[in-house]
């Protein structure tokens, strides 16, 4: 495996660089670069069907684009395995929940702590010694990210049974579970309301603040992205057609046109 | 009113996270464990001890084997039966060859051998789910089930092609056999399965079973969380296996005493097995033990509680009945409660934690 560099706060975490992603004929993303830095929370927005969730593929390794490069802590590749993007501090949430529907809240999020979860089978056989000190100790670290996220009443609930706003959170926690290095979240507040997003703006700061953790967000809620983000990505029909501080976006003309719908 | 947590406060992650955290459970389980393993052994007729009891746990243990692999996992095996023999037929061989041996190290270690030979099975359609996986199973059940009747090696060159089980002793105690009795041999298998019970327990609570969980909610998202779905399906896989051999073994030892074993094996047997995981509960250990129960205790009443209460019944009619019964439970299980017994009985706790408030 090639070595991966610690990168400083501020400094590229994450380089993608011309990709093209084809599905037969489809062209989902055409060519497009663009970078993250450590720290920051990066949002990608466009109007539907623009790339965005196939970027996010791209990014941790279940789709494999045609050209490009992808860069990320100091280490270039083209194609990757999910399972090494995890190990490698890579996490994501789903646009359509994608929790292990039968498991309860706390086993859910325990499944985030897999890959530091080491102790040889044998142990497990007996659930006793070094296997049952690894499950306390990851428990520890559960409970406190149950705290953080103020989910502790549904702990034991199967998750299939919880609402959609509460399924979310869930889902963020088991990827925080991973103390992931990049966060990639796919619209975390699709249909919540109000109150709920707002709990949910507070997670991703506080989240950024108390974890240090880099955050890329794909939100169609744009008062929420423009609160948030640091930069914004935007794209179009798989084409990236304006990147920068939100205020820059926010002026940019074909961001308004591609919003308004104004026919080229 | 009775079946309260209230009042038990965990103190450590250690209490919380016990199997059992409720102490009416342990309690529970400490009077089943004092029935099956005093109450039975003393008063049960050798007649319930032989062919209610040794069958049910049997194949509660082969049972646990499959919901492993297909309740835990969510793959489809439709072998079970073949990977038993593997077990049982590995048993014969091992102990005939090495007499000295203790009987339960070879029974533990036919076990090995068909988790192997699942694993063999299983490597290549694990790529692919649901279908593939259940046509490699069956073309194992079917590959294997010819080797058992076609390689006389397997069975020591008898001519009838049956196999006699030796007679092996433990503590001076004869426990496999013609000369055993049925309840020595009643104890030693209760002890296995309560040992490979604690052992599932162990490892489907734990790290392990997790992964086992997550691949079968979600494989994309285990995947992102950094498991690799082929060793974890393969490590399902092999240790169904392992389950089923060991029920295989215990099964021509404990319950045979002697006979021609290469019928015991068939597809009829794994349809049997999966019939058990299904209506006891997918996912649920308690689930083995109540398919297994019911799919054994069914038959009997008909063929001899019905008579015996004065409703004559052809054998014919009470195998047809069988049939049809188990055939309604099953569409009933699969439209009214997917995951089986084991789900009506955590509704009714439920209902009694409350009891008698409706809410
Ligand atoms: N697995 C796939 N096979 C074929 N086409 C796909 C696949 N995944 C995505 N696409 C196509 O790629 C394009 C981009 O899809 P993508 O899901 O990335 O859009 P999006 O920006 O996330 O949209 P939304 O806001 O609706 O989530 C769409 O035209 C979609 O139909
Ligand atoms: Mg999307």
């Amino acid at each position: 495996m090639k070595e991966f560099k610690t990168i400083a706060p501020g400094e590229e975490l994450l380089n993608v660089e011309n990709v093209t992603l084809r599905f037969g004929g489809v062209k989902a993303i055409t060519d497009v670069s663009f970078n993250i830095k450590k720290g920051e929370v990066r949002a990608i927005i466009g109007p539907n069907g623009a790339g965005k969730t196939s970027m996010l593929n791209v990014i941790n390794g279940f789709y494999h684009p045609q050209e490009g490069r992808i860069t990320y802590r100091g280490a270039t590749r083209s194609k990757m395995r999910p399972h090494v993007a995890a190990a490698q501090g890579i996490a994501r949430t789903f646009q359509n929940v994608a929790l292990f529907k039968g498991m309860t809240t706390l086993d859910n999020i325990m499944v985030g702590r897999t890959l530091k979860m080491q102790k040889p089978f044998f142990w497990h056989v007996f659930r006793h010694g070094p296997a049952m000190q690894e499950e306390i100790e990851h428990r520890k670290f559960v409970e406190e990210i149950i705290d953080f996220l103020e989910i502790e009443h549904i702990r034991k609930t199967p998750v299939g049974k919880l609402p959609y706003g509460l399924q979310k959170r869930v889902e963020l926690g088991r990827a925080l579970a991973m103390q992931p290095e990049l966060l990639l979240l796919d619209e975390p507040m699709a249909g919540m309301n109000l109150e709920e997003k707002e709990d949910m703006c507070r997670f991703i700061l506080d989240t950024k603040e108390q974890y240090g953790t880099t955050i890329a967000l794909i939100e169609h809620d744009i008062g929420v992205v423009m609160d948030l983000s640091d930069r914004v990505c935007v794209l179009e029909y798989g084409l990236k057609i304006a990147d920068g501080t939100p205020e820059e976006v926010k002026a940019n003309q074909k961001v308004i046109d591609a919003y308004l719908g104004v026919a080229h | 009113m009775f079946y309260r947590e209230a009042g038990q406060f965990k103190k450590t992650y250690a209490a919380d996270m016990a199997v059992f955290p409720i102490l009416q459970d342990r309690i529970g389980l400490g009077i089943i464990l004092f029935i099956a393993a005093v109450v039975i052994p003393l008063t049960g007729s050798t007649f319930f001890i032989s062919s209610v009891m040794i069958p049910f746990l049997v194949f509660s243990l082969a049972a646990m084997g499959l919901n492993i692999v297909t309740g835990y996992t969510g793959l489809i095996s439709l072998g079970s039966a073949a990977f038993m023999g593997v077990g049982a037929f590995a048993c014969f061989k091992l102990t005939t060859s090495f007499p000295n041996v203790n009987i339960l190290v070879w029974i533990l270690a036919s076990g090995f051998f068909s988790a192997v030979i699942g694993a063999l099975f299983a490597i290549p359609s694990l790529r692919i789910k649901g279908f593939y996986l259940a046509v490699a199973t069956l073309a194992a059940q079917f590959f294997l089930e010819w080797c058992f009747v076609r390689i006389p090696w397997l069975y020591n060159y008898s001519a009838s092609g049956a196999i006699q089980v030796p007679q092996r002793t433990l503590f001076g105690h004869i426990i496999t056999g013609a000369n055993a009795t049925p309840t020595t041999r009643y104890l030693v298998l209760l002890a296995i399965v309560v040992f490979m019970t604690w052992i599932a327990s162990n490892i489907l609570h734990g790290r392990v079973g997790r992964t086992f969980m997550a691949v079968r909610d979600m494989d994309i998202a285990a995947e992102l969380m950094g498991i690799r779905l082929l060793p974890a399906k393969l490590t399902a896989f092999a240790l169904s296996s392992f389950y089923c051999g060991v029920a295989g073994a215990v099964m021509v030892t404990l319950w045979y005493t002697g006979g021609e074993a290469s019928d015991l094996f068939n597809i009829r047997q794994s349809f049997y097995i999966l019939f058990m995981v299904i209506i006891g509960g997918l996912g649920s250990l308690l689930g083995c033990f109540l398919g297994s129960a019911l799919l054994n205790i069914v038959p009997l009443v008909l063929k001899y509680g019905l008579p015996s209460i004065g409703i004559a019944i052809a054998s014919e009619t009470a195998e047809h009945i069988n049939h049809l019964l188990v055939g309604a439970l099953i569409i009933f299980i699969l439209i009214v409660e997917p995951h089986g017994m084991a789900r009506l009985w955590q509704i009714t706790k439920q209902k009694l934690r409350t009891w008698p408030f409706p809410y």
